[in-house]
């Protein structure tokens, strides 16, 4: 018999055969069970959908975070591309927050140093705004053999290809529009 | 058809959807150099050297034809075939009229199409005629006979033909044929003409616009699409309006040059006012050419591409460079010359979850001494997808919202933040100034709130569109005005917030029909999943296949219905005088079989790579001659004499790009650890490889160590009468995270397309050694 059923009806239908387990396994005890089925890390906590960083099919995928942590994410059921399934990289996406290598304050590397420096937002973004401006007061061509052309060749933009749009947006928007970079390229020419 | 692609590996859930194709009895064809996981799950697999797909796709152009396996219908009325050509198009030798060796370009206008008296071009829909495009087509690849195809690809002969006969199959209007292909195919110095001979072959098959048809690219990162259709490119700006360059002073020749005559893009000026609107606000006004000047003009036939931004780099004409997500020390090519190129800079800001081999180019691990280097670096710490709100556009051109589940780890932040706090930084900076430095960016319309946090909601509200003086959102690109009442940033998405709804966030699952999802997310553009469908329907209006429904026209509501939204307005009926070609992004609206757009020719040609094995069987042309060779000092190529083994590069399930991501992933990093380089059985008894021995590849860029992985999966290839040896190797490793290993880019050449300029890091010359 073939049965038609969703994928979440077939979460609820396992779920439901566990439990019965359960209860055969500890004894009809109902306080044990409550107590047991209380300690999923995520029993209380509501998923939030978002789409894997990795690739461009486009999955979706369920976080579930605490206040300061992720504790789990599973593929989306709900989705209509990867219907709950995942690959490796997807599967392990938690890890991109819980990876003990990931970099969390600003850092600062000087002329001839060889070694970082943890510095403050404040003292990072004062930097860059003051390098971007130096250079580009330097290497700003207002004019090309008569043609107006407001550009800036000596300060090249790398970058994009897995930030949202609305970053994409904001990043042309400032470094073309905004501030006249002729170099402006990322991984698609890659 | 996958070619240049390997999904089962690097797009595992799109394979999902091949497998339910293959269980209701569809084919599976897979061409690659390497018997991939893919190959192993389809019907036919083809052995093809890299490099060489233009004769591949040619000789299955020239069987198609020979059997006349296209539905002549379709070819007629929808594809350019019965154009003339005029009279000063020629082919010769490799090369196509209008040739200049001094500068290595054509005069396209050699390519054109004859027109009558009243500008319209010359059709014959009886296809006879010796100078229409199909004529042509026929001719040029007449010279792609079955053994001389299989003689330079190094394809075996039956199953060529088997291939030939079965995706030609696909001819049938009852049937479909898709194909697939990702940086296989666009990574080759004819990297945008194989693309172009997969869409002649689609188009000469019926097989575009129709459900499951297509030609599919399979996208490597999560929003490659959306920065692209955001122009984060030096010759576009967003929805590919072009950009301005020095022969367009005024905004009047700019837009003059890039508005045809006909089709959908006579919109443009449209669009283009109402994104200098979404730039400049009150600062774009029509006395003053909506703020023209304040956008930045390139050099006319300057190319500033990622190649020639390392050739500047390198030269010492680059003081800074921002970096946001992105790691060319690892995914460039050469990238031995790249790290120097970097030395030069003054400052360089890197923007990235993890510390990339980029922004530690100065480090000892990196081979250098950090007391010469000049470089100032400042690494700003990003979040990740989820610790941040935003949308992503996939393959499918579906913009999918991302929600955020918790806040940014430590002191990291959004990328929206830190482009927001900058911008704040610098109109600071700039505020008092009158300079002509000064005046764009004080004209920069940046109003996202009054704190350093910016609300993503109005910047959605700014690419959908908006008219300027009630803020209201228009509900899609149909109405913005040239007049500069309207601000928009980017057409193409113009629509996704109509009203109050975000159209990307939407999660309705149900299948609409066809698996389009109409309801889910959002699709640009105007929720089209299926573009240039008004081929799904023949001339009249009806389905070519009951099986295969895109839309069709339904005399009863006077509309075209099905499963799909109509390309173009839906009441426009199969006899509508104003409107009958699918191909409507095109000014005669057909389907381009014959383009004068490309660089180095109307009809794709076989050219050998930058570093060949064989000279060109095809003519005496060796290399792509549209192709431009950069800086000296970078594009350093390699002879056969000295490097006999083909090569090529790829990718793994565990890692993804550069790896930066990946392998600092405790899981992903265990699971592949080393770097390692695929060899032949054959090629490691001839050179006394033994699994997992040390080697050295070596190319005239330089040398790396990998580990030998000895497969069957290679094979040794008969290419004109001789043998050649062809390995792999995956491109993700460097010296930074868990699991660490050699540069592969550091053996690539520094050379790239003559349309894009993608490097050609799919086929180069190498030598391998036990270390």
């Amino acid at each position: 018999m073939e049965m038609n059923i969703t994928r979440r009806q077939f979460l609820k239908l396992t779920g439901a055969v566990a439990a019965t387990l359960a209860v055969v396994e500890l004894g009809f005890d109902e306080k044990t069970v409550k107590a047991k089925s209380g300690e999923l890390k995520i029993s209380k906590l509501k998923p939030t959908p978002t789409i894997c960083p990795y690739c461009s099919v486009g999955c979706g995928i369920l976080v579930y975070a605490t206040e300061d942590d992720v504790v789990y994410t599973e593929g989306d059921p709900d989705h209509p591309i990867n219907e709950g399934t995942l690959c490796s990289k997807g599967t392990t996406v938690r890890q991109v927050y819980t990876s003990p290598n990931r970099i969390t304050k600003p850092m600062y590397r000087a002329p001839y140093s060889d070694k970082w420096e943890e510095v403050s937002w404040e003292f990072a973004l004062e930097k860059v705004a003051k390098n971007i401006k130096e250079s580009r007061d330097r290497g700003f061509i207002e004019k090309e053999n008569g043609v107006t052309v407001n550009r800036v060749d000596n300060i090249a933009y790398l970058g994009g290809a897995a930030l949202d749009n609305e970053e994409c947006h904001l990043l042309q928007k400032l470094f073309r529009a905004g501030l006249g970079l002729s170099y402006i390229e990322h991984q698609a020419r890659i | 058809m996958v070619i240049g692609a390997n999904p089962a590996e690097n797009h595992p859930i799109s394979f999902r959807w091949i497998q339910k194709a293959l269980d209701k009895g569809a084919t599976l064809i897979s061409v690659d150099p390497r018997y991939t996981r893919t190959s192993q799950m389809a019907n036919i697999y083809a052995q093809l050297r890299s490099g060489t797909d233009i004769a591949f796709i040619g000789g299955m152009i020239n069987y198609v034809l020979q059997n006349e396996l296209y539905p002549k219908d379709y070819v007629v009325h929808y594809t350019n075939a019965a154009h003339i050509v005029a009279e000063t198009y020629s082919f010769d030798d490799g090369l196509f009229s209008g040739y200049d060796p001094e500068t290595r370009s054509y005069d396209k206008s050699q390519w054109a199409f004859e027109t009558d008296e009243n500008g319209n071009i010359k059709r014959d829909p009886t296809l006879q005629h010796p100078r229409c495009v199909f004529q042509l087509l026929k001719k040029h690849y007449s010279r792609y006979d079955v053994d001389t195809v299989c003689n330079v690809t190094g394809t075996d002969k039956e199953t060529y033909l088997k291939i030939c006969e079965i995706y030609g199959s696909t001819g049938r209007m009852d049937k479909a044929g898709t194909i697939l292909y990702a940086m296989g195919g666009t990574q080759h110095t004819v990297g945008s003409q194989n693309i172009r001979a997969y869409a002649i072959l689609q188009m000469l098959l019926g097989n575009i616009g129709i459900q499951g048809g297509g030609v599919n690219a399979l996208r490597g990162e999560s929003n490659v699409q959306g920065s692209t259709d955001f122009a984060l490119l030096y010759h576009d700006t967003p929805g590919y309006m072009g950009m301005p360059t020095t022969v367009d002073p005024t905004y009047e020749d700019f837009l003059n040059r890039i508005t045809p005559k006909s089709g959908f893009k006579t919109n443009f000026p449209k669009f283009f006012t109402s994104l200098l609107k979404c730039y400049y606000g009150d600062n774009a006004r029509p006395d003053n050419e909506f703020g023209y000047q304040f956008h930045p003009k390139i050099t006319n036939g300057k190319n500033y591409s990622f190649l020639r931004m390392f050739d500047a780099m390198y030269r010492g004409e680059i003081e800074g460079l921002l970096l946001f997500g992105s790691n060319p020390v690892i995914g460039g090519a050469n990238t031995y010359k790249l790290q120097e190129a970097l030395g030069n800079l003054k400052w360089m800001v890197a923007v990235d979850l993890f510390e990339t081999e980029t922004s530690a180019f100065w480090q000892k691990a990196a081979g250098k001494d950090p007391a010469s280097v000049q470089t100032e670096v400042i690494f700003l710490p990003a979040c990740s997808s989820y610790e941040k709100e935003g949308s992503v556009t996939n393959s499918g051109r579906w913009m999918q919202y991302r929600w955020q589940a918790i806040k940014p780890k430590g002191e990291s932040k959004p990328d929206l933040e830190i482009v927001h706090m900058l911008a704040r930084r610098l109109k600071d900076l700039y505020k008092n100034e009158d300079t002509p430095a000064a005046r764009p960016i004080n004209a920069l319309y940046w109003n996202y709130g009054d704190s350093d946090h910016p609300d993503i909601d109005l910047v959605c509200r700014e690419i959908n569109g908006y008219e300027w003086e009630t803020k209201k959102q228009v509900s899609g690109f149909g109405e913005l005005k040239d007049d500069g009442s309207t601000a928009c940033g980017n057409w193409i998405y113009s629509g996704f917030y109509p009203g109050d709804e975000n159209l990307a966030k939407r999660r309705d699952n149900k299948d609409t029909g066809m698996g389009n999802f109409l309801n889910w997310a959002y699709a640009w553009p105007a929720n089209r999943r299926v573009i240039y469908n008004r081929a799904s329907a023949d001339p009249t209006g009806k389905p070519w296949s009951k099986d295969r429904i895109g839309i069709y026209w339904d005399e009863a509501q006077g509309k075209w219905v099905g499963n799909d939204v109509p390309d173009f307005v839906a009441t426009k009926g199969p006899d509508d005088p104003t409107f009958n070609d699918p191909f409507i992004m095109q000014p005669d609206g057909k389907g381009a079989i014959f383009s004068a757009a490309m660089n180095e020719g109307p009809f794709p040609e076989h050219y050998e790579p930058y570093e060949n094995p064989i000279k060109n069987v095809f003519s005496s042309v060796n290399l792509n001659p549209a192709v431009q060779l950069g800086d000296k000092a970078l594009n350093t190529a390699g002879d056969i004499s000295k490097y006999p083994i083909i090569a090529t590069t790829y990718r793994v399930s565990e890692h993804w790009q550069s790896g930066i991501m990946t392998r600092n992933v405790p899981w992903l990093a265990e699971l592949m650890p080393y770097m390692y380089v695929e060899i032949s059985e054959e090629l490691a008894k001839e050179k006394g490889i033994k699994p997992k021995d040390e080697v050295i590849i070596s190319t005239a860029r330089g040398e790396i160590k990998a580990y030998a992985m000895i497969t069957k999966r290679f094979k040794p290839y008969k290419i004109n009468g001789k043998t050649f040896h062809h390995i792999g190797m995956p491109w993700h490793y460097g010296y930074k995270g868990i699991a660490t290993g050699e540069i592969a880019n550091r053996l690539t050449p520094h050379i790239g397309d003559a349309n894009s300029t993608i490097p050609e890091y799919k086929a180069f010359l190498c030598d391998i050694r036990r270390a």
